[in-house]
Order: structure tokens, then sequence, then C-alpha cells
């Protein structure tokens, strides 16, 4: 099949109906999971059929994609449901914050704070807070029915009573508007405080599970905490070593096999216009407009802009702009265009 | 069924849709504001907002129950071609439109059980106008403070306090809606 074989947005109408009542749903009741109908999409369990189906019923031809996973824009899962979504909607896709209407998620928050007018999509592998507590749906469902949510600060207690502190660092559970509580997605829990009063729309999808639950705009979001053991929002004690931004949450990058190491924005997007910008971290190298000279040393081969394989690269991707007056270089474009 | 039923559904229904359900989502996601939709002509005396939503979120495993004056021979015929969702008595209904009067006592519109609150009705109610004036809106997707040209107090009142049971809400006139989730808390303004 040729792409224009496809409805737009690939799902038929009817399914699109279906998952836009449980959207619905989910927005009028925040933080409780809506079942729905989840379809096979062409793409395995646990690579975002959630959020892929989410976001098929959310766009629209006028739409700007952005598909992160973990952060970073070029990772094979963003690269891959960005590609779909070109093929079968032919949306804009952008790798910049800013200007996305639709940013679909895995396991991040974008750094850059959400605006009114955007949805975010999260991709969910287990919607339910309680079901390592408690196997048994019909019980779980009790227990949110009942508010009975004991067990898990029993867990967060144990966390406690192992390790001295909460150890549950992603996937931190929240209350939300004092009823439900929710499963985040495995966001790390760095990520927690921005699930609440966001301008923007956020969306969760869990495609094997069957369940899609959201946020509006500006609702209280509350981390599980206890007084005497506040919730702390962690990351890396370090800064990036490519921007040298202190506040963005860290991936560590091992360099080679002797022990040598790297921090690095997770949020490839936000590190890109940071080092355009201007800001050079440990390792970082100020970013030119040839492109030519490649920041040492490449992170990995998937991650970070010199050691960028050009196939990865996303040929139908806007050049994303770095903030007024700043969007000359340092994009993909200019890695694809000086390779060929 | 008259020839006319088959008029005034969408020409583009996938890209239609889509814009239509941003709109409602917006409309639902953020009470008070006020959002367009357009695309649909449905027959009097239902509005071109209400007739996109239907056209948007109705098939045939949504029962639909018609009220008062919009419980006539061409919308029913409109509705069952364009849609194919059953038309029910309004205890049965996943979707309810009508005007506020019509649509009385509110009480008989399903608001879920305990452990399943989403199985609960949506109600579309047709305005003469809407306007970012009356009572007092807060909870999610309100920033501060929203108002709303509503139809009464009591009855929302009393929905929201059912919370996280409950009814929700779409306001219709012309080709403006505006949303009420069960989540909003209102007060006289």
């Amino acid at each position: 099949m040729t792409a224009g074989d496809y409805n737009f947005a690939y799902l038929d109408e009817q399914t699109k109906c279906m998952i836009r009542r449980a959207i619905l749903k989910g927005i009028a009741v925040p933080g409780y999971q809506v079942p729905f109908a989840s379809r096979e999409m062409p793409m395995p369990y646990g690579w975002g059929t959630g959020g892929v189906q989410v976001t098929a019923a959310c766009l629209t031809p006028d739409d700007t994609l952005k598909v992160i996973d973990q952060g970073a824009d070029d990772t094979t899962n963003a690269v891959s449901i960005r590609k779909f979504f070109q093929r079968t909607a032919g949306v804009a896709v952008t790798e910049a914050t800013a200007e996305a209407t639709i940013i679909q998620t895995r396991h991040r928050i974008p750094e850059t704070a959400l605006t009114e007018g955007q949805i975010l999509v999260y991709q969910v592998p287990i919607p339910e807070p309680l079901r390592f507590l408690e196997p048994r749906e019909t019980e779980t469902r009790k227990m949110h029915e009942l508010e009975e949510y004991g067990l898990m600060h029993v867990k967060l207690y144990e966390d406690i009573a192992r390790h001295g502190q909460i150890a549950t660092s992603y996937a931190y559970p929240v209350k939300v508007e004092g009823r439900y509580v929710m499963d985040p997605s495995p966001i790390p829990k760095f990520d927690n405080p921005k699930l609440s009063d966001s301008s923007a729309i956020q969306l969760f999808g869990a495609g094997r599970e069957q369940r899609i639950y959201a946020l509006p705009p500006y609702t209280h979001v509350v981390s599980l905490d206890f007084d005497d053991h506040p919730f702390v929002a962690s990351k890396a004690a370090h800064d990036c070593d490519l921007c040298g931004a202190a506040d963005s949450y860290l991936d560590e990058v091992i360099t080679d096999d002797l022990g040598g190491r790297m921090f690095v924005c997770s949020d490839t997007d936000f590190c890109r216009c940071r080092r355009a910008a201007g800001h050079t971290g440990r390792l970082g190298a100020p970013v030119t407009a040839s492109r030519t000279v490649a920041p040492p040393p490449p992170p990995s081969p998937t991650r970070g802009e010199g050691g960028a394989d050009p196939d990865l690269s996303d040929p139908g991707a806007s050049p994303p702009p770095c903030g007024e007056g700043l969007g000359v270089g340092g994009h993909r474009h200019d890695i694809k265009e000086t390779a060929e | 069924m008259t020839p006319e039923a088959l008029l005034g559904g969408f020409a583009d229904a996938p890209v239609q849709s889509a814009h239509a359900f941003r709109a409602s989502l917006e409309a639902l996601a953020r009470p008070g504001t006020l959002q367009h939709l357009t695309g649909a002509i449905p027959p009097a005396p239902m509005s071109v907002a209400a007739g996109v939503l239907v056209l948007t979120l109705c098939d045939g495993t949504t029962p639909v129950h018609l009220a008062g004056g919009h419980d006539c021979g061409p919308l029913r015929d409109w509705i069952t071609f364009h849609t194919g969702a059953p038309l029910v008595a309004a205890e049965a209904a996943v979707f309810a439109i009508g005007a506020w009067g019509a649509l009385q006592p509110v009480s008989r519109f399903a608001i879920g059980q305990p452990d399943y609150p989403d199985r609960s009705a949506t109600l579309i109610i047709e305005m003469p106008e809407l306007t970012a004036e009356g009572p007092r809106l807060t909870g999610p997707g309100i920033r501060r403070a929203a108002h709303l040209s509503l139809p009464a107090i009591t009855e929302f009142a009393v929905n929201s306090a059912l919370f996280p049971l409950g009814f929700d809400c779409f306001f219709t006139a012309g080709q403006q809606v505006a949303g009420l989730p069960r989540s909003t808390r209102i007060e006289a303004a």
C-alpha cells in the first residue's frame, strides 16, 4: 500500500470516534483510566501503540508534530513514529518544542515550558499505579473507587525503611486534584512538578493495557510523599557537558572502557538550542554555522550531533529555530547536507 | 426518510471531524472558553455546532436521546442516516441533545458507576446564545476563574458535587460551543 491509500492519520473514522470519546471522558475525570478498544497498530506493543492511537485521534492536517523518546528526537522510536505520521497524515514535523502543536513523548516532559494550544501525548506501558502492588484488575478498580490508596503509601514507606529515602525514581505516583492516584508513565521524578498546572493538555495512552487518561491544563497534581520525607525532584548532580545547563535532566553516557563518562541533556532540542545560543559545557565545542567541526567526543552512535548517522536524520523535519535570530546553524539538516 | 436527511453531513469526514474534535477537546479541557464548530448543516432546530458534535462523536455504539423540539422526524432521520446511532429514552442515552428546559429533569441521565465513572451521559445543550459571562467556574482546565452563561446554577452544582460521577455538558449556540465537565465547580458570579 502507498501512503495515499490510508485514511488520514491511519486509523479508520469509527476507531478515532471511539478514542475521541474516551479522551473526552478522561478530560472530564482527570486521572481516571478510561477503558478503550485499543487497536492493533503496525508496531509492537511497547513501542508506543497507545500514544500513537491518541495522537492519530487528535491530529489535524494543520498540526506540527514532534516526537521524542527519552527526550531525544533522533532515536529509533521517535524517528519511526514521526515518519509514520508523515506518511499517513502528511503533517508537518519539527524538533523544536515551541513549534510543535502535538508532542508525543516516551518517558520525558520537554524542558521548555509548554504553552496553551499544545498537546502532550504520553506513551504508557502500565497505566495502573497499583498494578505491582495488586495484580487483580477487579481489586485495583475497587481501590480507585473507594480512594483506598494506603497500599501505595506503604510501598513508599517501605522504600524509606529499606533505603532511608523514597527510592522510586521514575513512574513516581501522583494524586490528581485530590482524588485519583495516577501513574505519570515512566518519566523521571524530576519531571513530576511539570505535570501540575501545565498550560498544555496532557493525554496518556496505553495500547496493550487499553487505557486512556488525561490531565486538563491547570490541573493540580501532587507527587505522593510524607511530611518528614518530602518529595524531591532529583537529577544527576552535574551540569550538561555539552551546553552547561545546570537545571535540565541529564543522561549519563559512557565514553570509553576506562571509566570515562559524560553527562548530557536528555532533551536534545533544549541542549541544541542552548549551544546555538552560545552556551558551552565542559566538553562542548562552540556551534559553528558550517557544522563541519563535530563537538568532541561523540557520546554514542545514536546520540549527539557529531555522531549522528545521516540515515537516521529526518529529511522531512523542518529546520527548528532556536529562538529569534538563532536559527542559522546547528540543526540536523546541515549535517546531512555537508555529508552529501 | 426524506432525501433531505442525506444532506448536511461532512464533505471530508477525516479532516473535518479532526478539526471538530480538537475544538471540542479544547472546549471541554478549558471550561468557559468558546470554540467554533463548522462543517455540518443539520435540520432545524439543531444548531450547526450540535450537528458537528453529533457527527464527530456519535456512531452505532452510542445511543442518543433527542429531547423536546429536537425529537422531530427530520432530525431523527438525519442522525440515523449520518451516524447510525440508536435513538433511545433519556435513561439509556450516551448523548442527549435538546434545549435546557426540554432536558429536565437532568437527574434522569446516566452519571456513571463508582468503578466506571466514564459510563456517563454527555449532554449537548442548545442555547440561544453563549457568552463568557455569568456563573463563576473554577477547577481543572481553568487558570483562576472563568465565566459562562449557564442556563442554571443549582443543577450543575449538584452534578459537580457528585464527582467523580456526573454527566458532562457541551453548550451549543449557532457555530459556538463551550464545555462543562463534571469536574468544574460552579458558583453564582
